[in-house]
């Protein structure tokens, strides 16, 4: 038992926080944000020159084999330094659903592509009924010759414009709500068919509602076993909470440290706010939040990659449930610790409270991890 | 970072399963399923056999009579104690002024003491509050004087746990009244039986007798009897609360309690089936289950920096925050499962002398004494609102 960085993921580590503190001042990022694409093709460019890109992604595929603890370590740091370019969305979950399904086909044509940063995928599978769950697809895919025709809508699907290909949750089969029957397609961004409207998301994304209306796909489109999306989509998306989860953790230490630091600066009533023992106990609340945070956080990485189903799926869920937590209520409370200069646009607390806020609502809120949980 | 078990320590969990099962008394068991308290010969019996296992003290180093056993070895341990329905620890002796005696004590007591400690044989208690000197310990009264080679205690200690049934106690007591409160305060190990003691018990609102207040009169303890220096015993006492903050955080306690809450909301009835299948009650179980992986996961942390050899600071004052905050919750949503069941209240049933049968369902009885006292865990040991004071002065500079 040892939960300990490595010399090589203390290296990355080390390497992602200069990264942070060179790029990610705050004005920068909010001149990233209000840019055309929302995020800087320089910065995508450094990752790849890093190893970043590649990091997560098999050796024999021009990867380097990371595994889940190193790409938790880096995404600690980004959220950390709110870092905007679609790392989640193109490594975690496009490359891992490259690794979980991809055929040696589409392994060895997009996966070195990939993580040279030449190659940007986007995942959509949020529908208007489905809510958080994954597995109700009424968007359809229906055989026609060799491929199949896509057709249906797409909601809220995150770095879809910068995408160059999406991968796609699709009906082939059953009622809209069975596990069984889904299959994955990865589709051309600019295919016929296909329309896109492009919008800001609250806590300085992208994202997109996508439309498509008779795309033809090949055979070679589908990735993983046709019907078999189920499984694939739970592994993959696991593996998505369990970085995403180090990802606020990285967002509630900046949170915590910062309100630490203003109450013992600003005075108030002739003394610090940090004098007063209500705000003393307040702050001792918001660190063991993020504590405990931390401990779901390793426990989770550093189970992702078990073999017992539902040991994993249990592991995904606690954490999701912890996060959900403890980032509303470390948000919430460094907004109110500041007072009056923590609802200003100005300072970063708000910033990081607006991530927090939707990283619980990512792949499902606490409620609906909750009884996920219940029912494993 | 590395979860997994090595293949000796996979061995390791098996061999420590496979003795509890052949070893533990059934009548233990029983009672500590029941919910009954377990009586001090019972607790003796059982801490005997692990003692003739040579697993007394997991965590004291070899040379003591403890096993040695890394981080892993331990977890593993207090995983498989949980597994089964195994009597709680009692800490006075293994978990607190043991590791004191073989920290500060001198040769001779670590002698005396620390082999009544592994077998069982002496039970201890503790007398720090008095009852002017609560969460503000250090103001504490209770005197000793200097007479040849020995002291001699006046004053009263209050809430002390077991003292009723305990051959020991360590104590705080006042040996000078110069200087600041804290450094006037020396540590001593009285023998119960000494002339002068006399506990009588306090009915807490459990209804059960587990508190005492204790009156010393002329007690004579040989100062053969102190720990370390004379006035230096609120080092020691610091030092105690932090090995008792650490094992405060009770996960394997906690986890019995899971499972026994499951068991009792599957008994329930409720619209048709068990109130286990209610999709709100199961949230409000798996809210608390969650927490308490967390605070597993932080306890592991905790344990692991030690073993590495990086002593932990006073952030170990959050397992006893979050560890007390998970036990209660857990005796509350036991009594609520009961619903008009967790209102008879009839202590007796939980002694040998009932003989009719239960009111209401066999598990109710135990439940509702359980949540009461659990309301003690977030005020011993140091108020959870002194070890909120702690972390903010202490970890975040406040």
């Amino acid at each position: 038992m040892d939960f300990s960085l490595s010399e090589e993921q203390q290296m990355l580590k080390d390497s992602v926080q200069r990264f942070v503190r060179d790029e990610y001042q705050l004005e920068t990022r909010r001149k990233l944000v209000a840019s055309d694409t929302g995020y800087s093709e320089k910065n995508w460019a450094k990752m790849a020159d890093l190893g970043w890109l590649a990091l997560s992604l098999p050796e024999d595929f021009g990867g380097i084999g990371g595994g889940p603890v190193d790409t938790m370590v880096l995404m600690e740091e980004f959220g950390r330094g709110l870092v905007v370019e679609p790392y989640m969305t193109s490594i975690v979950i496009g490359g891992g659903f490259l690794m979980a399904g991809g055929s040696t086909a589409q392994k060895t044509e997009l996966l070195p592509k990939l993580g040279a940063g030449e190659l940007k995928l986007a995942f959509a599978y949020a529908e208007r009924q489905s809510r958080f769950d994954l597995t109700d697809v009424e968007f359809k895919a229906e055989a026609s010759g060799d491929g199949y025709i896509l057709s249906g809508h797409k909601g809220v699907v995150f770095h879809a414009a910068s995408a160059d290909k999406i991968i796609v949750s699709a009906r082939t089969s059953g009622g809209s709500r069975d596990r069984s029957g889904i299959t994955l397609f990865l589709v051309d961004n600019n295919c016929a068919g296909l329309s896109r409207r492009d919008y800001p998301t609250v806590d300085g994304l992208r994202a997109s509602e996508l439309e498509m209306d008779g795309v033809t796909v090949g055979a070679d489109a589908v990735l993983g076993q046709v019907g078999g999306g189920a499984a694939l989509m739970d592994e993959v998306v696991g593996q998505a909470i369990a970085a995403i989860c180090a990802e606020a953790v990285g967002c509630m230490d900046v949170l915590q440290e910062t309100t630490n630091e203003y109450l013992k600066t600003r005075v108030q009533f002739g003394v610090p706010l940090s004098k007063f023992q209500v705000l003393q106990h307040r702050m001792v609340d918001m660190f063991m939040e993020c504590e405990q945070a931390r401990s779901m956080c390793y426990m989770v990485n550093l189970k992702i990659a078990e073999e017992d189903k539902v040991e994993r799926e249990k592991a995904v869920s606690a954490a999701k449930v912890q996060i959900g937590n403890s980032g509303r209520y470390v948000g919430q409370q460094s907004v109110q610790l500041h007072g009056g200069m923590g609802m200003t646009d100005e300072l970063h607390v708000g910033h990081y409270f607006k991530r927090l806020t939707m990283i619980d609502t990512m792949f499902g809120n606490k409620d609906h991890h909750l009884k996920r949980y219940a029912d494993l | 970072m590395d979860l997994a078990f090595s293949n000796e320590d996979l061995a390791f969990r098996e061999e420590v399963r496979a003795f509890v099962a052949d070893n533990l008394p059934e009548d233990i068991a029983e009672s500590v399923r029941r919910g009954r308290a377990v009586a001090k010969p019972d607790i003796q019996r059982w801490q005997r056999i692990l003692f003739d296992r040579g697993w007394a003290a997991p965590a004291w180093p070899v040379e003591y009579g403890g096993t040695g056993w890394d981080a892993t070895r331990r977890y593993i341990f207090d995983e498989v104690m949980a597994e089964f329905d195994t009597p709680e620890t009692v800490p006075f002796g293994l978990l607190m002024v043991g590791p004191l005696i073989y920290t500060f004590g001198t040769k001779a007591q670590k002698e005396r003491f620390l082999p009544g400690i592994l077998t069982g044989e002496d039970a201890w208690c503790q007398g720090y509050s008095e009852p002017g000197s609560g969460s503000d310990l250090a103001s504490l009264q209770t005197k000793a004087v200097r007479d040849g080679d020995h002291y001699i205690v006046n004053g009263t200690k209050t809430w002390n746990s077991s003292a009723h049934v305990a051959d020991w106690v360590f104590c705080l007591v006042r040996t000078s009244n110069e200087g600041k409160q804290q450094e006037g305060i020396s540590f001593l190990l009285i023998d119960m039986t000494t002339p002068g003691i006399d506990p009588k018990p306090i009915i807490s609102i459990d209804g059960a007798h587990h508190l005492n207040m204790t009156y010393y009169t002329d007690v004579r303890v040989p100062v053969e009897n102190r720990i370390g220096e004379e006035n230096k015993g609120w080092t020691y006492a610091k030092f105690l609360l932090g090995h008792e903050r650490n094992s405060i955080a009770e996960v394997g306690l906690s986890k019995q309690r899971v499972r026994r809450l499951k068991e009792i909301a599957g008994a329930e009835q409720f619209g048709g089936g068990s109130l286990r299948d209610d999709a709100s009650f199961a949230g409000k179980i798996a809210d608390v289950e969650i927490s308490l992986t967390a605070l597993e996961y932080l306890s592991l942390r905790f344990l692991a920096e030690e073993a590495a050899g990086r002593p932990i600071g006073a952030e170990v004052s959050m397992l006893k925050i979050k560890g007390t905050e998970i036990r209660q919750q857990l005796t509350e949503l036991t009594i609520e499962t009961l619903g008009y069941y967790a209102i008879p209240f009839e202590p007796e049933q939980l002694t040998d002398r009932w003989n009719e049968p239960p009111i209401g369902p066999d598990h109710a009885a135990a439940q509702m004494p359980q949540y009461l006292f659990s309301r003690a865990a977030t005020i011993y040991g140091g108020s959870n609102e002194i070890q909120r004071n702690i972390i903010a002065k202490m970890v975040l500079g406040l």
